[in-house]
């Protein structure tokens, strides 16, 4: 599991939500590390099993990551956070829900 | 004796099933990774909706083929344990544009009359479509419902016949390259790139656009193009999309798939950012939602055309025993190709007619 190459004494000034929980968080930190650093691992649902899935590569390639802001999903590894960023999962209905 | 079925992709594979269901010992010599595969890049549609508008024995083939395609996926599953999801709830054609979705219901219409009157559709204004289809944006001013149509996923359908083939005691080859064929009546050797050499007693040309290389030389003309077409699919999405079109589907992984151009550029299988755009563009008047959502990925394969767009099932003129298929609409016509043909392949008396899609219709 990921965990903080700083250490867990980093001073993290930034507040942002996660599904209405408050996450703290440093400058420059993706929103994925500010979870990761919560204890959160995992971001979201698969849209077949609804098994749940986190951050596998942290750099973008894997969308294991991905989470809803403004409407948008974005891959949470590569988003910067910001105070006061509304993070949501991902909705999912699957097939066998909507039909 | 073995019939040889030289094509391992929907189309070689379903007649391949067939066929040894009927207790003959079948080979399938599959070609190589990186051969042209319409069977992987594929749309995925089960679709009757406008095909053999100028052709009425094409629909009839087509919806022939889907009525079977519930029992077709119900043994796959059973004997393979894949479910290839096939969705039968029908399908809607969705029309931007007031003119050409009159001219499309004249279309229809007129293959209704053509067929008797067995060929239910709807034709849905704006405010009918959305009762069935919410998600729909103010640039649709309406479409066209049929339950005649369906969809599956068709990688999973490819998967499940190479698995079905192997249990039912087929051999798949994969890798290989055909050189040639010595064929006389009943009595073939193919000759691989690797010096192999397979006998068999028939033989079914199925090789998509890999054919063309084999046709002649038994007899056959196959005079099919490639066409390409470029999709794109989204990244997994809440389910909302109940009815595929030819154009958008959501797959049951989530996935919208947005389809499909159409493009006379050769053997060109490249996608490309204009013909992307357009199909994005399309999707988003469709349903303005789309608008948000991130692509993941987009490529382009090449159907298999023929002259009039319809299938090609032929006998060699030259060498009995030895048959060639191919068409456009491998994953629609898979259900026939699997419990239809393989009596046609084998000369039995309750082979289904299919006269008129022979080569001779190319020769008025």
């Amino acid at each position: 599991m990921f965990r903080a190459m700083a250490g867990e004494d980093v001073k993290r000034p930034i507040s942002f939500t996660f599904e209405g929980r408050t996450v703290a968080a440093a400058p420059g930190m993706s929103v994925a590390a500010a979870l990761l650093a919560e204890g959160i691992t995992a971001f979201r649902q698969t849209a077949v099993s609804q098994s749940e899935r986190g951050p596998f590569c942290m750099m973008g390639t894997c969308y294991d990551c991905v989470v809803l802001i403004n409407g948008e999903t974005v891959q949470a590894c590569m988003t910067p956070v910001r105070e006061g960023l509304i993070v949501a999962r991902v909705p999912i209905v699957t097939q066998a829900q909507a039909s | 004796m073995a019939t040889i079925v030289i094509g391992g992709g929907v189309v070689g594979l379903s007649v391949a099933y067939g066929l040894l269901k009927r207790g003959k010992e079948v080979i399938v010599l599959d070609g190589a990774d990186d051969d042209f595969r319409a069977s992987r890049g594929n749309f995925g549609l089960v679709w009757v909706q406008g095909k053999g508008a100028n052709a009425p024995h094409y629909a009839t083939w087509s919806r022939r083929s889907a009525a079977l395609w519930s029992s077709f996926a119900q043994d796959l599953h059973a004997e393979t344990g894949v479910d290839v999801d096939y969705q039968n709830a029908g399908g809607v054609e969705y029309f931007t544009d007031e003119a050409a979705l009159q001219k499309q219901v004249e279309t229809l219409s007129r293959l209704r009359d053509a067929l008797g009157g067995d060929y239910p559709f709807d034709v849905l204004d704006h405010a009918a479509l959305q009762e069935r289809v919410p998600e729909i944006g103010p640039k649709v001013v309406g479409g066209i419902y049929t339950n005649m149509d369906g969809h599956v996923n068709p990688l999973y359908l490819l998967r499940a016949l190479s698995i079905a083939v192997r249990k039912a005691g087929g051999t798949i080859t994969t890798g290989t390259h055909v050189v040639k064929v010595d064929a006389q009546d009943r009595d073939f050797t193919v000759l691989l790139e690797d010096g192999t050499r397979i006998a068999g007693d028939a033989l079914v040309l199925a090789a998509g656009l890999g054919a063309m290389e084999l046709a002649h030389s038994l007899g056959f003309e196959a005079p099919i193009r490639p066409q390409q077409g470029q999709v794109l699919i989204t990244e997994k999405l809440p389910f909302f999309l109940k009815y595929p079109s030819g154009t958008l589907r959501q797959v049951n992984e989530g996935g919208v798939q947005i389809g499909a151009s159409k493009a006379e550029v050769g053997f060109d299988d490249d996608e490309d950012i204009s013909t992307s755009a357009a199909l994005a563009q399309h999707a988003i008047d469709v349903f303005p939602h789309l608008g948000q959502v991130k692509l993941l990925r987009s490529w382009a394969a090449l159907r298999i055309m023929s002259p009039d767009g319809l299938p090609i099932y032929q006998r060699s003129p030259t060498a009995l025993g030895a048959s060639f298929m191919t068409c456009h609409s491998g994953i629609t016509l898979a259900a026939a190709h699997a419990n239809l043909m393989p009596d046609w392949v084998l000369e039995s008396n309750a082979a289904p007619d299919v006269s008129q899609f022979s080569e001779s219709r190319f020769h008025v």
